[in-house]
């Protein structure tokens, strides 16, 4: 993980995501709705809800060749590393950034890993709940977002509600059943100056929430 | 056949081309910023020359290209209407099943004419044991209204909707060979038969017919588009094996199925709270938007020309 250097995307990660984004549109008519922020090749970090392993590339399937080339998306070590064709397909072919929960030594420590990947001037997907939730409500979320925007308060926080994802491919399943997704890109959300780590990271949990277009949540 | 399929191509090129200029000259004299229902109004009939170009192209290939092109129009549909009615995470398989079992068995019975399966695989194998998977998972929460849903489903987005290749199986006497004209009697006089209720409704349209279920439609919209369609049909009389009389006739109970099949769509979508099933078409909606009064009529308009004309 230390000699993390980002280059623009290799043959395989641009055919990678082409192919993905062809195909999450194939299979979900994937759209994004603009509420309340645009697209733009400022740098970013996007956080969304998570229930399947199709969540980042019907979120990246929603950004221009552009920006998907310099969008990484976070992704857990304990998983993804943890053979040769996970890691091979995480980072050679998704350009995913792993990160490591059981870190020991200093440069594993997933906030200076994604410090960096901000650093050289790329943006992020992460999942600040964590991991892929099965229960019909939002996770509270992690610290990081706090800690990064804390580090870096010029890159924009834009939440993503990311819908039906869940019932296209649901923890566990490997075959997506064809249904409809849209991506709900809402109003960026900054840390307010003296805000606390727990309000802002509510606050963010919120802002997420808001963006869910279901009328009821009552499944 | 080529004769009819060359005027038909230059009938549907010419109120195209009316229906675009129309819309142009409304629009320029129009105030700006032009009204909703004009900007719809154009989105549809841009719409309109994609669906005809791709009819055409799906026409040419003939048995081919109609089974595809009704197999994708049934998942278009199928995801729009699996999306909007509920689901639980136990339903997988079976969604799966019908997205990837349902839909090309279905198909393959159409190409292959294997008529005594095609009627009651959906009906009867598919009701019977689509149910019994949910139960065998065991999960018996809204049991009732998540097997209603797929069932209904698979009616509407795959059944119905495969009856209109089927009409390719079909062996009527002296007509053979020209099936694909039966397809094309069928959509224009049923699609026609939307636009002419959306032009009379517009243009006459103030006593409303089911201001519960859907406020757009009206009784003059409703009689003029009838009656307007079965003229419609008896003009196209040329193309079928039906006299002018009965093309109109035909036309006629086509066209009022479509009707009420729109009228049921409308109050699925309403009982979900939205307007439209899906955004696939420009102007329209979704795919079951666009294809919800040919669901209610193909089966019918099937069986109708089956049961007098074939032998």
């Amino acid at each position: 993980m230390s000699k993390l250097s980002l280059r623009t995307f290799t043959l395989l990660q641009t055919a990678t995501s082409v192919g993905l984004s062809a195909l999450a549109w194939a299979v979900t008519g994937v759209r994004p709705i603009w509420s309340g922020s645009q697209p733009s090749d400022r740098q970013r970090i996007y956080f969304a809800n998570h229930t399947s392993h199709g969540d980042f590339i019907l979120l990246s399937a929603c950004l221009s060749e552009k920006e998907r080339a310099i969008t990484h998306a976070i992704a857990a070590a304990e998983y993804w590393g943890k053979s040769r064709l996970r890691r091979f397909i995480a980072e050679d072919m998704l350009s995913s950034v792993l990160i490591s929960r059981q870190w020991t030594s200093p440069e594993e420590n997933p906030i200076s890993v994604m410090l960096s990947v901000l650093d050289q001037g790329h943006s992020l997907i992460i999942f600040p709940e964590g991991t892929r939730n099965m229960s019909d409500e939002l996770l509270p979320f992690r610290s990081g977002l706090y800690n990064l925007s804390m580090a870096r308060p010029d890159v924009e926080l834009i939440p993503c509600w990311i819908e039906n994802m869940s019932r296209v491919l649901p923890k566990g399943q490997f075959l997506p059943v064809p249904l409809l997704c849209r991506v709900v890109f809402g109003a960026p959300v900054a840390v307010a100056p003296s805000e606390e780590r727990r309000a802002f990271l509510a606050r963010a949990r919120a802002a997420l929430l808001a963006l869910d277009p279901r009328p009821d949540r009552d499944d | 056949m080529r004769h009819e399929i060359s005027i038909l191509i230059i009938g549907l090129f010419v109120v195209l081309s009316t229906a675009s200029v129309t819309a142009g000259v409304l629009s320029a004299r129009a105030p700006k910023p032009l009204s909703a229902t004009l900007v719809n109004l154009t989105q549809r009939i841009n719409a309109w020359w994609v669906m005809v170009a791709l009819m055409t192209v799906a026409f040419f290939f003939g048995r081919y290209g109609m089974t595809i092109l009704f197999a994708l129009i049934s998942f278009a549909a199928l995801r729009e209407f699996v999306t909007l009615t509920h689901s639980r995470r136990s339903d997988h398989w079976v969604l799966l099943g019908m997205f990837g079992i349902v839909i090309p068995f279905q198909y393959w019975l159409v190409w292959t004419a294997w008529y005594g399966l095609f009627v009651i695989f959906i009906p009867v194998y598919c009701f019977l044991l689509m149910p019994a998977i949910t139960a065998l998972h065991g999960d018996t929460e809204r049991f009732l209204e998540r097997i209603a849903a797929q069932q209904w489903a698979i009616m509407i987005s795959v059944y119905c909707v495969s009856h209109v290749p089927a009409l390719l199986t079909l062996n009527v006497p002296g007509f053979e060979g020209r099936n694909l004209l039966l397809i094309a009697f069928l959509i224009i006089v049923v699609q026609g038969s939307d636009v002419l209720q959306y032009i009379f409704g517009k243009l006459f349209g103030k006593h409303r017919f089911s201001p519960t279920v859907s406020p757009s439609k009206t009784w003059e919209g409703l009689v003029g588009g009838l009656v307007a369609s079965s003229l419609l049909g008896a003009l196209l009389s040329f193309i079928t094996p039906f006299s002018p009389l009965q093309a109109s006739a035909v036309a006629f109970v086509a066209c009022t199925m479509g009707f009420l099949g729109g009228l049921v769509a409308s109050a699925i979508k309403r009982d979900q709270g939205v307007k439209d099933w899906g955004h696939l078409i420009e102007g329209h909606g979704g795919m079951l938007d666009r294809t919800d009064s040919l669901v209610f009529a193909a089966p019918i308009f099937f069986h109708i020309v089956r049961y007098f004309w074939t032998v």
